[in-house]
């Protein structure tokens, strides 16, 4: 245990990390709860629900750093995993609508009533079970990761060639999830939720629960990283990431180094997304979208692939600043974007984190 | 032609029971390899004993890396057989495996990790069992400690222990090459032009290394620096167009004049 | 019975005039009376007047079988409801309304004859019955036309409707001497009697099998409908092996069709591909502003066609070098400034090159429109090119076949006999082995960039011509592009071309059970499968620097 303690300690800015992330996940709830309305401090509902977004994002980029950063595995398809686990945690919640919804059937939600389908397809049984739909969270993204991984590492695809295999994975997902024969709402994506494990949505309580819950999955993940990496598995990674066949001199499966870490990573983006559906409260294709999926690489370059934490700042950097942009000048959101892209690669290879001195970052 | 398709065997790094009854540890017969028509082998045939040293000279592009190439998994003959030992078909295994079974090897162009540091190298190379469960939950035991430390007291890194290796010199990277293939104790060592980069002294060391290594230990090294070769007062293979030309002494093969003419350009 | 007015010459000397100049030829017209219309017509032309239905009727049948030079243009009068009678000369007339007068012309030669009041022309008006009666007998008038093409047409045009009795279409067959028209005639023939309920024995049958070896694409209807109906067992056994037979050819016809389409898409796709295929191979990098240089190409067809209104052939024509020069300088511009300072770092410039295509994209937008622009297809791209009754390729994308050849051509000779080539196939090779040999590997990577975006230009010229122009364009295509380098492998403009093709052909041919997305999606699968048994695609670079380690 000591060894993973000073490991977590060793990285003075991810205990900075962590402390912000757990000081929020005890003040936010105060903040939005107990502070009166007309409190300086006091935080809405909505803006709960925007920090939430943003620390889900955080864990995404979390979970692609670890295979990009700790791994030299450019995953263009993280997307993909955050909506699979976005889609799970939705069929949940669609369950739970009951008879709330439009149409009013006890069973199927609107959209298949609105297709004209008399019964709820196989695959959506047991969803209305949190203890059956919860863990699925983390299996569902796993198991696509574990196939494609197994696939694309066992034929040693690398490289620019295993990026753009992700890419097509993500097109391909995110044409099929347009259709509305697969089940899951079509274009619409899943919506209209009620509650969650028997709390409404849209009571102010549920939201900081969420918020909190997001903080800490955020820690306890960035916590488990670190651990990771700082067993002889992170040596090993490191020494895929800078010379994959040299290490299969060694006597080493590369290939099942790369596929253990890929699938865990798959499942935290799957944990992200699940946490990121309830706060906004839909899931839809888009979020299989390319750009979305290489959205999160620009996030964790920005922050300083590598260093796990950089990757969280630069989700939310990247995403406060979105939403900023967008407000006044949404034409121009592109342009700062596709700039980031270019600056943060010509200039600033290894993200903001070059910025933090030596003394400071300890590592 | 690469290494892809193979099946890998599942096999730990701890099992060695090679059979060698015969006194051969390494089988080659009948190999060839061409790239895009080119015949980098062809049709060759070598034999390693248990526990020799043997040299592998030949100008350049004889074929000497390829050789280990094939040896090691990591180029697959067009024709041939490799066998290690009487029982093990290298060429049904893939690279890890084959490291696995106890045939460890050094690059011409010296290869460590270079963002990690020395010690760090040396733990990876070092022998244990290399399935993921087991690497996650390894921990350096007080003996492997030691025997860290007594390997980077071998190569003459012990000041250098924590830097990158990202920042030693051609000749240290070397060194610290043959340590990782010490710490790994193969059975067979496939050693790639090791005195490239060192100084007249360290050739020295290095010669002396591996001809104590021999014994426990099969040896090939290949090497173009005659002086060297003779240091290691072994049995010389000559390789030429890919086939071999000779085997015998170094001065046996130096007064050779089949040798003489295509290798000394006589 | 009629007089001559003013200003026209004197029939006699036009009945002259007419025979000496086409005495010799074989023409079909039958000599009439220029300033008079037939007498045929004009008995007819009373009665169309008169208000018996039933003579009405067949008065415009009797225009129609007149056989006469003007009947056509005759019924064509009536159908516009411009047929006037002249009261003062009791003459029929073809009538303009001008306010409150009528501008009266001649029906046989057009001459304006008179101006007159309400009160002296008298409208021949018409019901809907007239009206359809008049369609029709403009339809089978086409069957005797004097040219065969028209004759051809008109034969074609009675499929849908079969109203043509089987007793003319047997007169027509008699003197007919071209022999398309006839095979048409004999399935006009065919097609008539098997939708003919009271038809049967051994010429229906015959008529059956004729139709089930027929090409024209309607005979399967009144095959179809027969069988619904039938209820003799030999009659349904013939009309069904008819019906298998048809539709296995249509079906045969339906894959040609299908393998022309994916050859279509495919070359698109090398188009496409090739550039991008190019850089990756030189360079190692994968420039995902490709698409948006494609986007650049089809705008700058729109551009040309702004600047020369009215010119679309030329706007295009010229838009091939100019799309190859814009795309090409806006490559060359991100490659000097950009990524050459990533060199060697793969990873990194497929995201610099991916920020590249967000402000490419987002200034079409700003500077140009977010909605697509229209780009037109000058005439000779338009149309389509009929190789058979049952196969008809569409002109646009006959032409970009041939375009993405004749590109392919040049580029290929560009590689192979020229020395930017040497030095270019020389780094893809071994880079460090051609500096050595003098090769100035930085400045190939400008040109090469510059191929590549250049070729992503022409494919954009070539885009335009298809689909919508807008500034998603890019987006589009690009994931399809790197599939097919993917599947080809780089550096290997054999397997671009090969890759590229193949993608395009098996997209087409799931497509029609699949429906287009389900196509897709299965695509990407086969190829993600495709990339684990071959990872350096279909053909893959050889040699030592190929090779990691
Ligand atoms: N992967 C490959 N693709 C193409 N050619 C190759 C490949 N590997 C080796 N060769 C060629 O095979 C020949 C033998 O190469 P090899 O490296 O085995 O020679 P060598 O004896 O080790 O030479 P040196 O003494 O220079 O190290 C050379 O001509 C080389 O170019
Ligand atoms: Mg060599």
């Amino acid at each position: 245990m000591n060894r993973y303690l000073s490991a977590v300690l060793a990285d003075r800015m991810g205990v900075v990390l962590l402390t912000v992330l757990l000081v929020s996940a005890v003040w936010v709830p105060i903040a939005s709860l107990v502070l009166p309305a007309s409190h300086p401090l006091h935080m809405g509902s909505y803006s709960v629900a925007l920090w939430g977004k943003y620390l889900c994002f955080g864990l995404l980029a979390l979970s692609l750093d670890m295979v990009w950063g700790k791994l030299g595995i450019l995953s263009l398809g993280h997307g993909v995993f955050f909506g699979l686990g976005g889609y799970v945690m939705g069929m949940y919640l669609m369950r739970q609508v009951g008879d709330r919804g439009v149409y009013g059937d006890p069973i199927l939600p609107d959209f298949m009533v609105f297709l004209n389908w008399d019964e709820l397809p196989w695959y959506w049984f047991g969803f209305d079970h949190a203890w059956i739909a919860f863990p699925l969270i983390l299996i569902v993204p796993g198991l696509l990761a574990y196939v494609f991984g197994a696939l694309a590492f066992r034929s040693r695809v690398t490289g620019v060639y295993l990026s753009i295999i992700t890419q097509a994975m993500t097109y391909a997902v995110m044409l099929a999830f347009f259709r509305n024969e697969l089940g899951f709402g079509g274009n619409n994506g899943l919506t209209g939720f009620f509650d969650i494990l028997g709390y409404d949505l849209r009571e102010d309580v549920t939201r900081a629960a969420l918020f909190s819950a997001t903080a800490l999955s955020l820690a306890g993940c960035y916590v488990l990283c670190r651990c990771l990496f700082a067993t002889r598995l992170g040596l090993l990674c490191t020494a895929v990431r800078d010379a994959e066949s040299r290490v299969r001199f060694l006597g080493y499966r590369t290939d099942r180094v790369k596929l253990s870490v890929f699938v865990l990573s798959a499942a935290i983006a799957g944990l992200a997304g699940a946490l990121y559906v309830p706060q906004v409260g839909i899931i839809n294709p888009g979020e299989f979208s390319p750009l979305n999926s290489i959205e999160i690489v620009i996030w964790v370059a920005l922050g300083g692939r590598g260093t796990l934490w950089g990757a969280v700042v630069g989700a939310v950097v990247v995403n406060v600043a979105k939403t900023q942009f967008t407000g006044w000048l949404p034409e121009g959101w592109l342009f700062m974007l596709g700039g980031l892209f270019v600056l943060t690669t010509l200039y600033l290879p290894r993200g903001l984190a070059m910025l933090v001195p030596k003394r400071v970052s300890g590592s | 032609m690469s290494a892809a398709n193979r099946r890998p065997v599942s096999r730990s790094g701890g099992e060695r029971s090679l059979d060698t009854s015969h006194g051969t540890v390494l089988y080659l017969e009948g190999l060839s390899v061409s790239f895009d028509g080119f015949k980098a082998i062809n049709d060759l045939s070598l034999y390693i004993n248990d526990g020799e040293l043997r040299c592998v000279i030949g100008p350049n592009g004889a074929g000497k890396t390829t050789l280990m190439d094939i040896v090691t998994g990591k180029t697959r003959p067009d024709e041939g057989e490799a066998w290690f030992g009487q029982t093990l078909d290298l060429l049904r295994l893939d690279e890890a495996a084959i490291a696995n079974a106890g045939i460890g090897r050094k690059f011409q162009q010296p290869t460590v990790f270079t963002e990690l540091t020395v010690a760090e190298n040396l733990e990876l190379a070092m022998a244990g069992n290399r399935n993921v469960l087991s690497v996650l939950r390894a921990k350096l035991s007080g003996e492997q400690r030691d025997l860290i430390a007594s390997t980077l007291e071998r190569i003459g890194l012990v000041a250098l222990r924590d830097m990158n290796a990202s920042t030693l010199s051609h000749g240290q990277k070397q060194w610290l090459e043959i340590g990782m293939l010490l710490m790994q104790q193969p059975r067979l060592l496939l050693v790639d032009e090791p005195a490239t980069g060192m100084t007249h002294q360290e050739m020295a060391q290095t010669g002396e290394l591996l001809c104590s290594l021999a014994g426990d230990h099969s040896v090939v090294v290949v090497e173009h620096d005659m002086d060297f070769v003779r240091s290691l007062d072994s049995p010389v293979t000559v390789l030429h167009q890919g086939s071999v030309l000779a085997e015998g002494s170094l001065d046996a093969i130096q007064s050779d004049p089949l040798v003489r003419s295509v290798y000394l350009g006589e | 019975m009629m007089n001559v007015r003013g200003g026209t010459l004197p029939p006699v000397f036009f009945q002259r005039l007419w025979r000496a100049v086409l005495l010799g030829l074989a023409v079909c017209f039958s000599p009439v009376q220029a300033a008079d219309l037939p007498d045929a017509l004009q008995s007819a032309l009373e009665d169309l007047a008169g208000r018996d239905k039933v003579l009405r009727l067949e008065a415009v049948e009797r225009i129609a079988n007149s056989g006469t030079e003007e009947s056509e243009a005759l019924l064509q009068v009536i159908l516009s409801g411009e047929l006037y009678h002249w009261k003062p000369e009791d003459r029929f007339v073809r009538g303009e309304k001008d306010g409150r007068k009528f501008i009266l012309y001649a029906l046989e030669d057009g001459a304006e004859l008179a101006t007159v009041g309400r009160r002296e022309a008298k409208k021949v008006s018409i019901n809907n019955t007239l009206r359809g009666a008049v369609k029709s007998a403009l339809a089978t008038l086409d069957l005797i036309a004097p040219d065969p093409a028209k004759r051809l047409a008109g034969v074609r045009a009675q499929f849908a409707a079969l109203a043509v009795p089987v007793e003319r279409i047997d007169a027509l067959l008699e003197s007919e001497s071209d022999t398309a028209v006839r095979d048409s005639l004999v399935t006009l023939r065919a097609m008539t009697l098997v939708s003919d309920e009271t038809a049967s024995g051994e010429p229906l049958m015959t008529a059956i099998a004729a139709l089930g070896n027929s090409t024209e694409p309607g005979a399967l209807t009144p095959l179809k409908g027969r069988f619904e109906r039938s209820d003799d067992d030999a009659e349904k056994s013939a009309l069904s092996s008819a019906i298998k037979a048809f539709e296995s050819r249509q079906a045969r016809f339906g894959m040609v069709k299908q393998v022309f389409f994916g050859l279509s898409l495919g070359s698109i796709l090398v188009l496409a591909a090739i550039g991008l295929a190019i850089t990756f191979g030189v360079m190692g990098v994968i420039n995902m502003a490709h698409g948006e240089l494609i986007m650049l190409g089809a705008y700058t067809t729109w551009a040309m066609q702004q600047l020369l209104p009215g010119q679309p052939g030329v706007a295009l024509l010229l838009a091939i070098p100019m799309g190859f020069m814009v795309s090409a300088s806006v490559g060359m511009v991100m490659e000097r400034f950009a990524i050459s300072k990533l060199y060697g770092r793969p990873l990194e410039t497929l995201l610099l090159t991916f920020g590249f295509s967000l402000i490419l994209q987002q200034a079409v937008r700003t500077f140009i429109s977010a909605r697509n622009v229209a780009v037109s297809n000058p005439s000779w791209m338009s149309g389509s090119l009929e190789l058979h009754p049952m196969l008809s390729l569409t002109m646009n994308r006959v032409v970009i076949m041939f375009f993405c050849l004749a590109v392919f051509a040049v580029l290929w000779w560009v590689m192979q006999r020229t020395r930017f080539g040497l030095q270019l196939r020389a780094v893809t090779q071994h880079r460090e082995m051609a500096r050595c040999v003098g090769v100035r590997s930085r400045r190939i990577d400008t040109l090469t960039f510059g191929l590549g975006a250049g070729l992503a230009g022409l494919a954009g010229v070539a885009l335009s011509q298809l689909g919508n122009v807008g500034p998603n364009l890019g987006q589009a295509w690009i994931v399809d592009s790197f599939l097919v380098v993917v599947f080809g492998g780089v550096g290997n403009l054999w397997g671009t071309l090969i890759g590229g093709l193949g993608i395009g052909v098996a997209t087409k041919l799931i497509e029609p059970w699949s429906g287009a997305v389900l196509a897709k999606v299965l695509l990407l699968v086969a190829v993600i499968l495709f990339i684990q048994r071959r990872p350096r695609g279909l053909f893959p670079p050889s040699g030592r620097s190929a090779g990691d380690n």
